[in-house]
């Protein structure tokens, strides 16, 4: 499916809730996200995530028109090509954060705290069968 | 993309004077009442003095340092407006000394703000000078600040690429008089460092060539310093701790960390001894996942290494073998942690270590139950098999 679908990040969140492994380590997790993914190449405008994340669980995820529309704790942002790095498990989303490859607005302590969370979440992006533009 | 990061590093014998040439205003020295004690507060002053800095010492930093330790050393800095911080000491009083400075710099923050993200524009009011009195933590290289969260029992991983020191002097009368059991607690954190850096996924061509220099001095020269304390083996095991530094600093340290870690902040466990107990378990479990680059470390070191399982498991028992003579507990239980304490801090060792920062850049990482099982064999002293 379009990574840059409401449908892809719906799908998402169905394998969060389906993961152990992630109901787990993200047991301790309080806080939602914006995934915010810049315009590269093809893509022409800036397509925003929300998910709500809560103990463990993916309480919602959707597509967002407008940026105001939510106020989460954290808004994680970045070109297309680095998210896609992230998704195919290629860039450590740590190590894209401590490059600046992904940029965060929120307390990173927090997910320094997680670290065990973010890579399940990485995990179960890697489960949804996922098109990038162009392909 | 990554990146190298390092210090000036001024090392060998004499390294203290280049103290004398610096030019600045005041020194806030942070460090601990040991090194009051031990004269070496008095040595570094002498040397301002000489370069006409004044000074003033916190000397409040404990093992572990806290949040909240941190938070006064930085109003020390507030009230007196030094431009040059200076961490004399080990690991705890150098991470003390580079957080004190960033909150000096930037009041605004909370100490677990501290963040590669962050963009902290320090050197705007101070610049850093680290001075290690202990052969191991190579925190005089590194970004890294390890700061104690008391309240929630467990160590918290900061730091910004900006806070590595300006200079970092590796002076070796420092290490001159170091206890044989500091010597082989810090030495056995300088090897878990290299071996880590060297194995871990963000190893790098950069880092990879000092991990590999530090683990062979260690070998080489931590008996020695161990054993009979002499002149040339200290000098060496202070220069392998800081080329440590430099290799893990920018690459990342592994599975013996964050296990380790977890023990430290639950039991409170020297650092050096508890990552150096598990460095040979987190090797046998690590080889088990797939690609390892243990077998390269053995070659380098003359051991047998015909596949990387023999690699690996020459490197475990070389391992073993080192703790052994430095007379090092090899397992928890004998760290003098009962079986009931065991058990009873089971749970929380098992959530701080998935969750440690160092986890993740395991080449296979642990489940919860793996981590669990991974404690368990290092209880009891079982090679691990899983």
């Amino acid at each position: 499916m379009d990574f840059l679908s409401d449908e892809w990040i719906k799908a998402l969140c169905q394998e969060l809730n389906q993961s152990e492994a992630y109901a787990q380590a993200a047991k301790n997790w309080e806080g939602d996200f914006y995934f915010v993914v810049e315009p590269e190449g093809e893509m022409k405008e800036t397509v925003i995530f929300y998910v709500d994340l809560w103990h463990g669980e993916c309480r919602g995820a959707r597509l967002i028109g407008d940026e105001k529309e939510k106020e989460p704790v954290f808004r994680m942002s970045a070109p297309l090509s680095a998210w896609r790095k992230v998704v195919e498990k290629k860039l450590d989303p740590i190590q894209g954060l401590m490059t600046r490859q992904l940029k965060l607005k929120g307390n990173m302590s927090m997910i320094m705290r997680n670290v065990k969370a973010a890579q399940e979440l990485v995990n179960c992006c890697t489960l949804v069968p996922t098109e990038f533009p162009g392909e | 993309m990554w990146f190298f990061n390092s210090p000036e590093v001024v090392f060998g014998e004499d390294a203290l004077s280049y103290l004398d040439e610096i030019e600045g205003r005041r020194a806030l020295i942070v460090t601990d009442e040991n090194m009051v004690r031990l004269d070496f507060v008095d040595r570094v002053i002498g040397h301002l003095r000489e370069a006409g800095i004044e000074t003033r010492v916190f000397a409040e930093v404990e093992p572990d340092p806290s949040l909240e330790t941190v938070k006064r050393g930085a109003q020390a800095a507030l009230a007196y407006e030094p431009d040059w911080i200076v961490g004399l000491g080990g690991g705890s009083c150098m991470d003390a000394a580079k957080a004190v400075w960033v909150l000096y710099e930037r009041p605004d923050l909370q100490p677990d703000e501290i963040s590669p993200i962050e963009t902290l524009g320090l050197r705007q009011k101070a610049r850093l000078i680290a001075i290690p009195t202990t052969s191991g933590t190579g925190a005089e290289a590194t970004w890294a600040i390890v700061l104690t969260d008391t309240e929630g029992q467990c160590k918290l991983g900061l730091g910004s690429r900006e806070n590595v020191a300006d200079i970092a002097i590796v002076d070796p009368v420092f290490a001159a008089e170091l206890p044989p059991q500091l010597t082989a607690d810090t030495g056995m954190d300088a090897l878990t460092h290299a071996v880590e850096g060297y194995t871990c996924t963000w190893r790098n061509d950069f880092s990879d060539g000092l991990c590999l220099k530090a683990i062979e001095l260690v070998f080489d020269h931590l008996p020695r310093a161990y054993e009979k304390g002499d002149r040339e083996a200290r000098e060496k095991m202070h220069n392998a701790a800081c080329i440590a530094g430099l290799g893990f600093g920018n690459a990342m340290a592994a599975l013996a960390h964050s296990v380790g870690h977890s023990l430290g902040a639950v039991f409170h466990v020297p650092h050096g001894r508890a990552v150096g107990l598990f460095l040979p378990y987190t090797i046998e479990f690590v080889v088990r996942g797939g690609r390892t680059h243990y077998a390269e470390i053995a070659r380098f070191l003359g051991l047998p290494a015909e596949s990387e399982e023999e690699g690996a498991a020459s490197l475990a028992s070389a391992i073993r073998g080192l703790l052994k003579r430095l007379g090092q507990p090899t397992t928890i239980g004998e760290l003098g942690i009962s079986s009931a304490e065991f058990e009873a801090g089971l749970t929380k060792l098992v959530e701080n270590a998935e969750n440690d920062s160092c986890a993740v850049t395991s080449s296979r990482i642990p489940s919860a139950e793996e981590f669990e099982r991974l404690y368990r064999y290092a209880f009891e002293g079982r090679a691990v098999d899983f």
